[in-house]
């Protein structure tokens, strides 16, 4: 996957660069708005990582020309602006995911790479599969092995989305956001506590856990 | 004398004035106007009468009977004014002295200067209405009244309107002095407090006369005002005394953290477990420093624009599920009751100060190994929405209940269980944004946390476009 980082701190920039690269992804780099914007409308990436305050221009004016092109790379904010109103203010802009600083870089890559992903799959599945797993979203039915797993919409819905993003890992904040709609921190572990139930419905008595924590980052379903 | 003519309360005072001169004189003008056509009117009509007799007289014995009738009616005392004269102007009878050139030549209705027949030409000429008349063989006959009684009373009126204009203008700048006196002097003290105060003397308020006027008024609100900043300035010292001590602690752990790994740490795995020591520290320095924006935010009240319609129970109910599982795992029970009501407010914000407040319940809720129960609810109270936390543990002792709303205060001295002492100022910062309160009562046993809330009413009235 080939990612540009607009971030005018050359630090954090170049931290990042070295972060994804050892993530196995090309990153470039570009320190000011109008850089930015000249190489995502020129070259081929997958995700851009922006930083809302840049010099020459500022990262949501960047993201407003960037979607008057035609383009629709997946953008990802990256900002110390980190209130509701300013997420708002971020996605509205056009971005597609933000992600307030300080951040902690596996909660970045699993954004981006959901990102990039988000794109690739075009329509939305109906159904599905990972290993034995199936998740049906139509008739909300969830079978391993054939066998059926009773869950409770909320589980379903945690499950859903691990499963849409196979293969990534998912990060609590993410679960927060995406299946719970909430943009704050709960202070406690409570995410913990749901996915661990979950597991305990799906993998309890099968060899193979297809649900896997990923230490210091998230969640996975991963066959 | 010049800050006084230029103050406000002299200016309305002087256009008072105007508009009351203005007023007295229209009046008295009128009034004047009026009695003056009075008089003439009567005058007329009393001239008309006697010329109509003089005019029998003529007829019944002519010119010599007229003569003698007019020379009779002159010796009377009174307004009354005659005078006959030949061709050649010769005065035949009368008690006129003396009239203008040319007079006696003009016809009908004049309005002349005179002088009596016994006066000399030194005295100063009367006024008369008069009417002139020719008679056969060149007389002339002039019948009139003397205006001195009309110009008398005109002449009342006159002095009357510059006596009355002389008081207005002496009690009006009385007035004027004595107001703008006992005004100004409240002004300037109210400059002088302000001085005071922007010298930085947060405690100074302005006066207040109890007169519930309009400086009364201005005076209560810019306390008000005074009030809050001062309680911000307190509550801005106070966060950075805290910052101070509570941000150094941990920062100062992270460090020797680091220094420690970098000292002793022999092999990958301790440096690993060093730096996972490290994340979580700054994690926990993450959080707080959050909150204090948070709380920054929500006490600066700049999250207005944000706010919407927002269902309680949707909330509550919410939050309750994420915990719920956790509830369990603690061996407590988390009991959601909630009535359908909402508040214009942001829902982020709400949720978070449920959140910690839920969280807050699950640390200190129970007694030690009992398990316990927690009872989230929403209820309707008159034009509020209430929405109370409670739990069944060892509760905050009265003292305390106040103290616990400020920042970073954590009952445990040793603080040794997690948390930044922040969530339950969070949650008063957040109801104060809202236009509520937060209170901390005896669930007996076990604290109930309170979050009042002003309702929205009328959501179907907003609907329809009516404030």
């Amino acid at each position: 996957m080939r990612i540009l980082i607009v971030e005018d701190d050359r630090d954090a920039a170049s931290y990042l660069v070295k972060a994804f690269k050892e993530a196995g992804h090309v990153a470039d780099h570009a320190a000011d708005g109008e850089t930015g914007l000249a190489l995502a409308e020129g070259g081929p990436y997958d995700v851009l990582v922006v930083d809302r305050m840049l010099p020459k221009k500022d990262g949501l004016t960047l993201i407003g020309e960037l979607r008057r092109s035609g383009r629709e790379t997946p953008v990802l904010i990256l900002s110390a602006l980190g209130q509701v109103d300013d997420r708002v203010k971020g996605l509205r802009a056009g971005g597609d995911d933000y992600l307030p600083k300080p951040y902690s870089f596996s909660e970045l890559l699993a954004r981006v790479e959901v990102l990039s992903r988000r794109r690739a799959t075009g329509t939305p599945e109906t159904v599905y599969r990972v290993g034995d797993l199936e998740l049906d979203r139509l008739s909300h039915r969830v079978t391993r092995a054939g066998e059926e797993i009773v869950l409770q919409p909320r589980e379903f819905r945690l499950l859903e989305y691990l499963m849409k993003n196979a293969g990534q890992v998912v990060t609590r904040t993410m679960l927060l956001e995406h299946v719970w709609d909430y943009h704050f921190d709960p202070q406690t572990n409570v995410i913990d506590v749901h996915v661990s139930r979950l597991r305990s419905k799906i993998d309890k008595g099968f060899s193979k856990a297809l649900i896997q924590t990923i230490r210091g980052a998230g969640y996975t379903v991963r066959a | 004398m010049r800050t006084l003519l230029r103050t406000t309360a002299f200016k309305i005072i002087a256009a008072y004035l105007l508009m009351f001169v203005l007023f007295a004189g229209f009046l008295i003008g009128w009034l004047g106007f009026a009695t003056q056509r009075l008089f003439t009117d009567q005058i007329t009509e009393t001239v008309e009468a006697e010329v109509r007799g003089l005019a029998e007289q003529y007829a019944i014995g002519g010119i010599r009977r007229l003569v003698n009738v007019i020379d009779e009616r002159g010796r009377r005392p009174g307004a009354s004014l005659y005078m006959v004269t030949t061709f050649a102007g010769q005065v035949v009878a009368g008690n006129i002295g003396d009239l203008p050139d040319g007079t006696l030549t003009r016809q009908g209705w004049i309005e002349t200067d005179y002088r009596r027949a016994e006066e000399t030409a030194a005295a100063r000429p009367h006024r008369a209405l008069a009417q002139v008349y020719g008679l056969p063989g060149g007389f002339r006959l002039l019948v009139g009244r003397d205006l001195e009684e009309r110009d008398r009373v005109l002449d009342i009126f006159g002095s009357g309107f510059r006596l009355s204009l002389l008081v207005a203008l002496v009690l009006g700048l009385l007035g004027a002095y004595f107001v703008t006196r006992r005004v100004l002097k409240r002004v300037d003290a109210m400059t002088e407090t302000s001085r005071r105060i922007m010298a930085g003397d947060l405690t100074g308020r302005l006066p207040v006369a109890g007169t519930r006027d309009e400086l009364d008024r201005l005076a209560e609100s810019v306390n008000a005002m005074i009030a809050r900043i001062e309680a911000l300035m307190a509550g801005m010292k106070e966060v950075s005394d805290n910052i101070a001590h509570d941000l150094k602690t941990p920062l100062t752990r992270l460090k020797n953290r680091a220094e420690e790994a970098l000292r002793n740490a022999s092999g990958d795995e301790q440096h690993r477990q060093a730096l996972a020591g490290i994340i979580d520290e700054s994690d926990g320095l993450i959080r707080t420093f959050n909150a204090l924006l948070m709380i920054a935010r929500a006490e600066a009240g700049n999250q207005q624009d944000g706010m919407a319609s927002v269902d309680l129970a949707e909330i509550v109910q919410g939050v309750g599920e994420l915990y719920e599982p956790l509830a369990e795992e603690a061996g407590m029970a988390l009991v959601v009751s909630a009535a359908q009501v909402s508040v214009k407010g942001s829902r982020e914000l709400l949720g978070q100060v449920v959140a910690n407040l839920v969280d807050n319940a699950l640390k200190y809720g129970q007694v030690e190994g009992q398990g316990g129960r927690i009872e989230l609810a929403v209820a309707v109270d008159g034009a509020d929405a209430v929405l109370t936390v409670a739990d069944g543990g060892p509760g905050i002792p009265q003292a305390d209940r106040e103290r616990v709303l400020e920042r970073f205060v954590r009952l445990e001295a040793s603080r040794s269980r997690p948390g930044s002492g922040l969530g339950l100022s969070l949650a008063a910062a957040v109801a104060r944004l809202h236009g509520g309160n937060l209170s901390l009562v005896d669930n007996a046993p076990g604290l109930k946390v309170v979050l009042r809330l002003p309702r929205m009413l009328g959501d179907a009235i907003n609907a329809n476009g009516n404030p």
